[in-house]
């Protein structure tokens, strides 16, 4: 999903690096009013361990792989504004120091996934969690679930940027309708690895999920 | 800060440590979904090599080390520490920065 220098025109990619850098300068506002002791080595093992599991990537379809993108992850452990910040600081990490993702395509890089999929998938998340049972399971299905409708969410914001700026001539219906495809699959990958990370630390230490609903002590032990 | 907090991210660690530096060995080669798209709508071409593409790093892998799996696991355990650093440094200014702001506000 990292885009390289190239894929998108420069205008383009200064425009939605506007974006995604007032979106980064707004949630590094809300993410120091509550700052504290504890959250700020937790937030910093949250982006190793997103960098980490990005590397893994995993197959998806006949020469197709996939990798967790980690921003309804680190959102739920996190919160929103700390989790847009995490996965900020590992597309940086990335495109300055493993040149993965371009440099002039890292204000893009930023918005599809630090903010439509961090931020955007955030919200899906707290909408599913409204609807269902405020327990531990429910939790960490809901984050499984959020977290796998973030991955076309983020790859329909590359379709956007496609749209308005794309470089070397494809038809837009097709590159949406394989954009699409291609990341529902991936997507599978990312709820269930969510699902799995989250409910084993709601399992072990439920006190560090920044976002999950309080749940009932006695009924879930 | 107690104890078992950092009992457990250090297990938290621990985690990213081996997945960086093991499982990373064995993920998947095979180009990810936007570079399949780019490639079968033929925009691929479009790419321009990283500015940064001769780092010592580039591509997950330690420059000089031969063997492909080590090379990968040692770029990741580095990486590890990298994104530690960084997200460390941040957001313990933005912590500095927070309380001193709370400090100023009349109360």
């Amino acid at each position: 999903m990292h885009i390289p220098d190239g894929f998108i025109n420069l205008p383009t990619s200064a425009g939605f690096g506007a974006v995604a850098a007032g979106g980064v300068w707004y949630s590094l506002r809300r993410a120091a009013r509550f700052l504290d002791d504890r959250r700020v080595p937790l937030a910093g093992l949250v982006a190793a361990f997103v960098f980490a599991a990005q590397m893994v990537n995993f197959p998806v379809a006949a020469g197709t792989s996939g990798h967790l993108l980690g921003g309804v992850l680190a959102a739920v452990l996190v919160g929103p504004w700390l989790g847009a910040l995490v996965l900020t600081v590992v597309l940086v990490v990335q495109g300055v120091f493993f040149a993965d993702g371009g440099l002039s395509a890292l204000g893009l890089n930023v918005f599809n996934m630090a903010i439509i999929g961090t931020l955007g998938g955030y919200l899906l998340y707290r909408g599913i969690v409204a609807l269902l049972p405020k327990t531990r399971p429910a939790t960490a299905a809901a984050a499984g679930v959020a977290a796998g409708l973030s991955v076309p969410l983020a790859a329909f914001a590359f379709v956007l940027e496609y749209a308005i700026g794309g470089e070397g001539g494809a038809s837009l219906g097709t590159v949406a309708a394989a954009m699409g495809g291609v990341h529902v699959l991936i997507g599978i990958g990312e709820g269930l690895i969510t699902a799995l990370v989250v409910g084993a630390v709601l399992a072990t230490r439920p006190d560090l999920v920044e976002s999950a609903p309080k749940t009932e002590v006695m009924a879930h032990g | 800060m107690d104890k078992r907090l950092w009992w457990s991210l250090g297990a938290g660690a621990v985690v990213a440590l081996v997945v960086a530096g093991v499982l990373s060995g064995f993920a998947s080669g095979e180009p990810d979904g936007l570079e399949r798209v780019a490639i079968d709508q033929g925009f691929n071409e479009a790419a321009a090599d990283h500015a940064l593409g001769d780092s010592p790093l580039a591509d997950y892998a330690v420059q000089g080390v031969e063997d492909e799996r080590v090379s990968t696991g040692l770029a990741g355990i580095i990486g590890v520490a990298i994104t530690l650093a960084v997200a460390g440094a941040l957001f313990y200014g933005l912590r500095l920065y927070g309380r001193a702001r709370r400090r100023g506000e009349p109360t």
